[in-house]
């Protein structure tokens, strides 16, 4: 009796002193509220309506002299990328860049992957571990800026490469390509070693005992298992391309990309940079519905 | 009306003063007063300050890099109490930006910069009473010039100027270059190996080129562009594009790009010249003239310090001061007495060509393209720096 009565105080004291936690425990939809109050806050009100906000101001028209946008509608913005055959032409090489990237991503990521997941001694996979990952650390300029280095006539692979009689690409399409796929590779080997782990060892044994080659067993084991991590990495090298143009403008010679077009316009006519911060948009969509289309992000 | 009436004498005064200080002889865009006269802008009607009050205990500035120094800021604020509060910019596009957001009180506009910052009303007229260093040694060619003097109005107060000139790499190139043709012409024997300035107004660069080689295209200023001569210097621009072997929109990027072997001749500043350290790089102001351009201190139609802002104009005109920032950013000052303070100074104005008006007759400095056309022609429209963005990035697509 007399250990009760002082537990039941204790139970009323504390619904008495919280009454939130009360009133969120009897309801539910409040409760989901509050947990998704502040993340929606921050997608909807900062995220989506600026991006909402900037295609908005792609319909709008600018003062030419004063550059001072004002709002109106007009497709012209639009039309010009189209109608333009240099718009079109810088479009495209974009595509085909990122594409590039992607490509040359996956086919390091993939042997490293099974070399550091299925052959490499636990010592030497920490050391390649840190080795991918070490370049995160550096900042973006920086990388960018010791590859400018790298490929300068009087550089390091010129000098490296000279007894053998080859002469590197300069500053070019291809350094470029270059540059990105050192900037964004560990975003693709990453996942593709984790998947490649988590295969077992004995389905390799499995497929060599029934005769398989070594690239038999990559191509009808590995890659259809690493298929999703492959696809994962893809949409951050892929899009991650699409939107650079500082790689461009510091080692692509007179490369040009979206990104360049867009800094060009940025500040003179902000409808028409809009307008074409669409199409990076339109590709990682079309992208991501193509991926979709495989079937591999059910798997993800 | 009353307007117009006392506008047109000032603005042929300063038409003039233009073409003193710009034109190049004989094809000086015409010396009827009525042609340049005839360019009225419609800018909005902003007030300017009629007396110094009070420091308002600081001021913020955008500057370029090397502007504003504690070398001298810091000595400003003992003095009048005002803090300086200073933010870069590295364009004249991010400074027009900056300058619209309201939060600044001046800035160092350069010419393609600041016909925008006028028109736009970001910009109010300057009581040049309130600053007793603009006077009489302001160098002639930066006085009354169409990109800070509009209607008769001054709304810049000048601090100094520069010319873009061809640099060459004397290991390569070993005779010294008299011409442009070197960087324009597809068989230009450095093919592969030049510069360009990555930027729309680059198209300016062309135009003056055309001017001397293709007369019959009639260009009289390179920053008054019809559609056919925008399109020659586009078709320029496009053929230079093929021998092009990088473009250069950061200063670091264009050293690395000579000292690096990348590049070998090419546009360049005569301060990154000696920034690079390199003594087997030159420069040299080719016989067609060139591009340059000239900064202006501006203040804002919004300023909330009006005071201290007036009072850093007035203490960066000084020769000092005005020598001081001129020889950390490597350029010309735009007070000339700063020249005959010591050894050290004449030193820099003779490098940097200071008092050379002859030096400067041949640099059309950087002025926002307008539908106007500023070389007083009326019979056709001029491109605008729009038409001049669009047309600079179909050149490199």
């Amino acid at each position: 009796m007399t250990t009760t009565a002082p537990a039941r105080v204790d139970r009323s004291s504390t619904a008495g002193t919280r009454p939130l936690s009360t009133m969120l425990y009897r309801r539910p939809r409040l409760r989901l509220a509050g947990l998704l109050a502040i993340p929606m806050v921050w997608l909807v009100g900062v995220y989506i309506f600026s991006l909402a906000m900037m295609l908005v101001t792609a319909f709008w028209v600018t003062d030419p002299f004063t550059s001072k946008v004002k709002p109106g509608f007009t497709l012209d913005n639009f039309a010009s990328i189209f109608t333009t055959p240099a718009y079109l032409a810088t479009s495209l090489r974009t595509l085909g860049i990122a594409l590039a990237v992607t490509v040359v991503c996956a086919l390091f990521a993939v042997p490293l992957g099974i070399f550091m997941a299925k052959i490499a001694s636990p010592w030497l996979r920490g050391v390649l571990a840190v080795a991918i990952t070490l370049p995160l650390w550096a900042g973006y300029l920086v990388k960018i800026l010791a590859m400018r280095i790298t490929f300068t006539e009087e550089g390091f692979f010129n000098w490296a490469l000279a007894p053998l009689g080859i002469t590197g690409p300069g500053f070019s399409i291809v350094t470029v390509i270059l540059t990105l796929t050192y900037l964004w590779f560990p975003y693709m080997a990453v996942p593709v070693y984790t998947a490649i782990r988590q295969i077992p060892v004995n389905l390799f044994d499995a497929s060599a005992d029934m005769g398989a080659k070594s690239w038999t067993t990559i191509r009808t084991v590995v890659l259809p298992l690493i298929k999703p991590a492959l696809l994962a990495g893809s949409i951050f090298t892929f899009s991650l391309s699409l939107g650079d143009f500082i790689a461009a403008r510091f080692v692509g010679g007179s490369t040009q990309m979206i990104g360049s077009i867009i800094a060009s316009n940025i500040n003179l006519n902000p409808p028409m940079a809009a307008a074409f911060s669409v199409v990076p948009i339109v590709f990682v969509l079309l992208y991501l519905f193509a991926v979709r289309k495989s079937g591999a992000l059910r798997n993800l | 009306m009353k307007k117009k009436r006392m506008l047109l004498p000032a603005v042929a005064a300063a038409a003039a003063l233009v073409l003193a200080g710009c034109a190049s002889g004989d094809d000086a865009p015409g010396g009827d007063v009525d042609a340049p006269g005839g360019l009225q802008i419609d800018v909005p009607d902003v007030p300017m300050l009629e007396s110094l009050g009070e420091g308002e205990g600081q001021v913020n500035i955008v500057a370029w890099s090397g502007f504003v120094e504690p070398a001298w800021s810091d000595k400003f604020t003992e003095e009048t109490g005002c803090v300086v509060n200073r933010r870069v910019a590295g364009t004249s596009d991010e400074m027009v930006t900056l300058m619209r957001t309201g939060d600044y009180d001046l800035v160092s506009a350069s010419g393609d910069a600041s016909l925008r910052l006028i028109a736009g009303g970001d910009v109010a007229p300057i009581n040049t009473e309130l600053i007793p260093n603009f006077g009489d040694d302001i160098v002639e060619g930066m006085k009354g010039q169409i990109y800070d003097t509009i209607n008769g109005k001054s709304y810049g107060i000048p601090i100094g100027r520069g010319a873009n000139i061809l640099q060459y790499n004397t290991e390569v190139v070993t005779e010294t270059p008299t011409s442009w043709d070197v960087v324009w012409e597809a068989d230009s024997p450095y093919a592969g190996k030049i510069t360009a300035y990555d930027a729309p107004i680059y198209i300016a660069d062309a135009a003056v080129y055309l001017m001397a080689h293709q007369p019959e295209l009639g260009i009289t200023n390179p920053y008054a562009l019809d559609e056919t001569q925008l399109a020659a210097a586009v078709d320029l621009l496009k053929q230079q594009n093929a021998i092009v072997s990088e473009y250069w929109g950061d200063p670091a990027a264009q050293i690395t790009s000579f000292v690096g072997g990348t590049t070998v001749v090419g546009t360049s500043w005569e301060v990154l010249r000696k920034l690079s350290g390199e003594d087997k790089l030159k420069g040299v102001l080719p016989e067609e003239g060139s591009t340059g351009w000239s900064d202006a201190w501006m203040i804002s139609s919004q300023s909330q310090n009006p005071n201290c802002a007036y009072l850093w104009m007035d203490y960066t005109s000084s020769p000092e001061v005005n020598g001081a920032i001129a020889m950390n950013f490597g350029m010309a000052p735009a007070n000339a007495a700063f020249c005959e303070l010591s050894d050290e100074a004449a030193a820099h104005c003779e490098e940097f060509n200071a008092t050379d008006e002859e030096y400067f007759k041949n640099v059309w400095f950087w002025t926002t393209p307008i539908e106007q056309c500023v070389d007083g022609r009326k019979d056709v429209t001029c491109t605008n720096f729009q038409q001049w963005t669009q047309a600079w990035l179909t050149v490199k697509g």
